[in-house]
């Protein structure tokens, strides 16, 4: 199920020019407000007409203005999760949850209600009303319902924007099972580096309608070239969980590499991805001896990239590539350049929980 | 109860609510399209339409009445081909009563379900074209269902205008008992002689009664259509 967009779309003050193809995942379209990531799923919802494109999911061409082709919205079989939720408030959550089912072929009927209900947990929200619902509730609800229409493909237009960070880390690991378990293919638009770093398989970088950067999520992230200001540059890293020690710490391994961080939930053996955000690695040369960070990757410079009178610095190590974000005075004093061997510092403590990926079990 | 009226009073009471009824159900289906139309649409000739369709509640009644007299009488420019093809006749008949009243209760209940379909969210309806209904089926099941209760407060307030409707009624049809005689004209007429005045009163009554029972009902409903499309 792979996805194929091209899309040519003039207005008066915005224009977009971008054409991309994405495996099989979750692809993110990411970017700051205004880049044209709303855009875009529109344009695949079939929402807007776009003056010059094509559109393909799963081998179906949806859109093809060559062809005088546009398959209506309702007929694209394309399941939408909105910021708002967007249920129905005159139907019960059960009435919401079978809507699309209304519209499906019987045929075409895969996915049992039973465990769309008991992955997303509402089983006890059947007979309630949308009104009485929290954010979070609601949200899965409309993932819920998106899911039972038997999409080829879910959009997912900011789903988590609504919501507070409490509320976020409440939805984030369904959406994560709904990828990892039910393989279901997605769109999903954000602006949050923590959200993509959790969920995304491919991530397409836009800016002002334009595609700055496109690839596997770990690769695009630690793309200085790329990365965001602030606690938005970081890299990912997957890690297998090795053991929980009796001292409130979860060992966990990436490439070889021993990892500690506070309990984590996620049981011996699963896989997870860690997010380390640039500004809280510190490089060193040589091994730091004596030192309260529990967590100490070697590797080598790969390039520097001035940032703002800063220096983003990409390592490569055994766990993956790393991004540090150090001033330009420490580079210099480090002799911090390419090809070099340095360590990088990596303060366990400093990872906020949401962003780090939890499998729940 | 049946002693309190004379047979004649009936005759204007049964009249009357066939007339509303009739006249309310008629102009329904015209009223959620235009509705509609001014809610959502943007065309050439929104504003005339606007306009004409809330001339009858600014208008004097008679002239509206000479209007439909003009158009669907005998010899109206519409009334004599209706009449010679259709055999369907409109004037000094209960059936032009019905007309009357439905004009003119018209923008009483395009008002109510415009207020309705302005205050349904559109991206909910976006919402279920992405789960695969067709135009059709998005107003059938969430446009209709939202605007409901703002439809029949409309309806009901429009019932009552045509129960009380006067001026054009007895224009374009004139005040015939058993015919065209509704309950204001019946009133109007017992004004006219001399001890009548009693019949006057308690049709008087009776008309109160089935106007506040109107407006209390529309009024519910009405509340209940805001909380509803407002609870989200």
């Amino acid at each position: 199920m792979s996805i194929s967009v091209s899309l040519r779309y003039r207005l008066a003050d915005f224009s977009m020019d971008l054409a991309f193809d994405a495996p099989d995942g979750v692809t993110v379209l990411f970017g700051p407000s205004g880049s044209g990531k709303s855009t875009v799923l529109n344009a695949v919802a079939g929402l807007l007409r776009p003056d010059n494109g094509r559109v393909e999911v799963g081998g179906t061409v949806l859109t093809d203005t060559a062809r005088r082709l546009f398959v209506p919205p309702h007929r694209r079989r394309l399941g939408v999760v909105f910021q708002d939720g967007r249920l129905f408030p005159h139907l019960s959550v059960r009435q919401n949850l079978r809507y699309g089912r209304w519209f499906t072929p019987t045929h075409t009927r895969r996915t049992p209600e039973s465990a769309v209900v008991e992955m997303l947990g509402i089983g006890a929200l059947l007979d309630r009303a949308p009104t009485t619902l929290s954010g979070g509730e609601r949200q899965r609800v409309a993932i819920g319902r998106a899911l039972l229409a038997d999409p080829r493909l879910i959009l997912a237009d900011e789903p988590l924007s609504a919501l507070d960070d409490d509320r976020k880390g409440e939805i984030l690991p369904y959406l994560e099972r709904l990828r990892d378990e039910w393989g279901v293919p997605m769109l999903y638009v954000s602006h949050s580096p923590a959200e993509v770093a959790r969920i995304a398989t491919t991530v397409v970088m836009l800016d002002a309608g334009r595609i700055t950067r496109i690839g596997p999520a770990a690769e695009v992230l630690a793309d200085p070239l790329t990365a965001g200001p602030g606690r938005e540059a970081g890299a990912v890293i997957e890690a297998q969980v090795i053991r929980h020690h009796d001292d409130g710490v979860t060992e966990l391994a990436a490439g070889g590499l021993p990892l500690f961080l506070p309990t984590l939930a996620a049981p011996p053996g699963a896989s997870l991805r860690l997010r380390i955000a640039a500004p809280d690695v510190m490089l060193a040369r040589g091994r730091p001896a004596e030192i309260s960070a529990l967590n100490i990757l070697p590797g080598t410079v790969e390039t520097l990239t001035d940032q703002r009178g800063q220096v983003l610095v990409r390592l490569s190590t055994p766990a993956g590539p790393v991004l540090s974000r150090i001033t330009r005075r420490s580079a210099t004093q480090l002799g911090i350049a390419p090809g070099e061997a340095v360590t990088a510092v990596v303060k366990s403590v400093s990872h906020a929980p949401a962003d780090v990926g939890r499998a729940h079990g | 109860m049946s002693d309190w009226l004379s047979p004649a009073e009936w005759d204007a009471l049964r009249l009357s609510l066939r007339v509303a009824f009739w006249a309310t159900l008629a102009s329904l289906p015209p009223a959620l399209l235009v509705a509609h139309a001014l809610a959502r649409w943007r065309f050439l000739g929104h504003g005339l339409l606007n306009g004409l369709v809330h001339l009858p509640l600014v208008l004097p009644p008679v002239v509206t009445g000479y209007v439909l007299l003009l158009t669907l009488g005998r010899r109206g420019w519409l009334g004599q081909y209706l009449d010679q093809w259709f055999g369907i006749v409109f004037a000094f008949r209960w059936t032009g009563a019905v007309v009357a009243a439905a004009v003119m209760s018209f923008p009483l209940m395009v008002r109510a379900i415009r207020l309705s379909v302005e205050a349904v969210d559109p991206r909910l309806e976006q919402a279920a074209g992405s789960l695969g209904a067709s135009r059709a089926w998005v107003w059938a099941t969430v446009t209709l269902p939202l605007i409901l209760p703002g439809v029949i407060a409309g309806a009901i307030l429009a019932f009552a205008k045509a129960m009380g409707e006067f001026g054009a009624t007895i224009t374009f049809v004139s005040n015939i008992p058993g015919e065209t005689q509704t309950l204001p004209s019946a009133i109007y007429s017992f004004l006219q002689v001399p001890g009548g005045e009693s019949a006057a009163a308690r049709l008087a009554l009776v008309s109160v009664a089935v106007a506040m029972t109107a407006l209390v009902a529309s009024e519910v409903l009405a509340r209940r259509a805001t909380r509803r499309v407002q609870g989200r």
